[in-house]
């Protein structure tokens, strides 16, 4: 990796070791300068980008809208059961990258992907994959809730419905209830399951909107920011809802909330301009990142 | 408090974030100075039998005790207010264990000035006052150059500091035998040779506490804690 140093000369306050400095200060040079600026290279992400025995192994990832490259050559592992957090200023590919991993963009006529995209071994973009199975096994709930404007009852009995995963009423009412109930929600619904969904706080709706994601029995869900239109309530309801969810899914989630990257996830993945710059466990991120990029984002030295 | 944009802590997007920042750490150097002129001002009080000059360390004592809480209130509202993180969270958790030691070496100055008002009074023939000069030097050195290290980021001389230690340990172990053979030559010495004894210890534990402050100065810049390791590790990891 190149990399371009720089010196700066400093005006700092210091210790007088005569006078009494309360009221004098000296003024001293500083021999050591900030850390060396780094220029990104493609397809160099520091870190440990890469798990056994992984969920996605995703290889040489990168996509383009028309003319203008979104991904630049990004190789990464998402582990089983884990939660990743991918962070990064706006437009840094990361809600892109998200999206690559259950072909949410494919509705984007300009979109275009390269590289090897494997879940569980197995290539996401096959010409021959059943994109519809693919979102049941990979699930996501957006940014804003947007539940169905039906009964809460039947946004979650939706997918099980077409999916053809109840036989029966009363198969249907108990995935209801699970997933209301693993969403934190049941309490709250269970005697107003025909009220329609929209009548519902943006907190409960978005709970509704993971219920609704996990009533398929997915095996991955994808977050996009999902507490930004939350408040702070409704956003620990939610965190704690991604942690108790991370012993059965593996989770993907971009936020613009450092915080919450570091209270949920287990890795941490910081995108910039297009490139995966780093990844590391959260605790070293937030304490010790390795790159100077991820530190100046997560400091707020710009965003 | 100017924004200095070229300060390593001066540079985030939020000026006031940035001014807290080197509020803290320019405060944290104001104490810095004042404990320094408090050891000074105690020792030079001890050689010179100045009982006033004591008097007025033990007063400026209540000031370094102010300072120090006030510290630890801006840097918990810092964490409060901005959730810092990586090098920024580091700077503010170094600067709460940084004041500890730096309220400790004050009151090392105070115990110091406390044996000069007795020693002065008691007026008898400056024995170990040749000790206390030489170690008292050294410790002060290291103090100052654990500040500097902080004020400037300077890992490799903060490790620096942390090799004097080792030295200033050696020669207080001289000293106290030096003191040993005064009482043991005469028993009328002892009075007066455990109080040198007292004063040695202290300066002793001050050079500890500098060399603490380096510890921290590297876990600052480097972001790996070196305490209660080896120097040889320390040593690697301010090699990197």
């Amino acid at each position: 990796m190149s990399t371009v140093s720089s010196t700066i000369t400093n005006k700092m306050q210091a210790p007088d070791d005569k006078a009494m400095p309360v009221t004098e200060d000296k003024v001293m040079p500083v021999t050591e300068a900030k850390p060396e600026q780094t220029v990104l290279e493609e397809g160099v992400t520091v870190g440990t980008p890469f798990a056994d025995d992984p969920k996605f192994k995703l290889r040489d990832v990168e996509v383009f809208y028309g003319e203008t490259q979104a991904i630049k050559n990004i190789s990464l592992d998402v582990a089983r059961n884990e939660v990743i957090a991918f962070i990064g200023p706006s437009g840094c590919g990361k809600s892109t990258f998200l999206r690559c991993l259950n072909r949410m963009n494919d509705s984007i006529d300009s979109c275009r992907i390269k590289g090897s995209l494997l879940l569980d071994g197995q290539n996401i973009y096959d010409s021959k994959r059943d994109v519809v199975e693919l979102r049941a096994r990979v699930g996501m709930v957006f940014q804003k809730p947007n539940p169905f404007p039906k009964s809460i009852y039947d946004n979650v009995a939706y997918g099980p419905r077409i999916h053809g995963l109840a036989n029966r009423k009363s198969d249907l009412d108990d995935i209801v209830e699970n997933s209301l109930r693993k969403a934190g929600l049941w309490n709250e619904v269970k005697d107003r399951l025909d009220a329609m969904a929209t009548g519902m706080s943006g907190g409960q709706q978005q709970r509704l909107c993971i219920a609704r994601a996990i009533a398929v029995s997915p095996e991955v869900v994808l977050m996009d920011e999902p507490c930004s239109a939350l408040d702070p309530i409704a956003t620990a309801r939610i965190e704690e809802l991604i942690t108790e969810m991370s012993e059965s899914y593996t989770i993907v989630i971009v936020t613009h909330s450092m915080q919450q990257a570091a209270r949920v996830s287990n890795r941490t993945a910081y995108f910039h301009m297009g490139h995966l710059v780093e990844v590391n466990d959260t605790s070293k991120v937030f304490t010790t990142p390795e790159h100077e990029l991820t530190e100046s984002y997560i400091t707020g030295r710009f965003g | 408090m100017p924004t200095n944009k070229d300060d390593v802590y001066g540079d985030h997007i939020s000026n006031s974030f940035n001014d807290e920042l080197l509020a803290l750490k320019t405060r944290f150097l104001k104490m810095g100075g004042l404990v320094e002129t408090q050891i000074e001002s105690a020792l030079k009080a001890l050689v010179d039998s100045d009982g006033y000059l004591a008097e007025e360390i033990r007063a400026n004592d209540r000031m370094v005790d102010r300072m120090e809480m006030d510290i630890d209130e801006e840097a918990m509202l810092i964490i409060a207010r901005r959730q810092p993180t990586a090098r920024d969270l580091r700077l503010v958790i170094s600067v709460i264990r940084m004041v500890a030691d730096l309220e400790r070496v004050g009151d090392e100055a105070k115990k110091i000035a406390k044996f000069a008002i007795k020693l002065t009074e008691e007026g008898q023939t400056p024995q170990g006052y040749g000790e206390i000069r030489h170690i008292g030097a050294h410790v002060m050195a290291m103090l100052h150059d654990s500040l500097d290290a902080f004020a400037r980021l300077d890992s490799e001389q903060a490790l620096r500091v942390m090799k004097e230690d080792k030295r200033v340990d050696e020669e207080y172990q001289a000293a106290a035998r030096t003191l040993l053979t005064f009482m043991m030559e005469d028993a009328r010495n002892i009075s007066r040779c455990m109080s040198v004894m007292w004063v040695l210890r202290s300066l002793e534990r001050v050079g500890d506490h500098a060399c603490n402050i380096a510890e921290n100065v590297i876990f600052m810049v480097k972001g790996e804690d070196v305490r209660h390791t080896p120097m040889e590790e320390a040593e690697r990891v301010v090699g990197r």
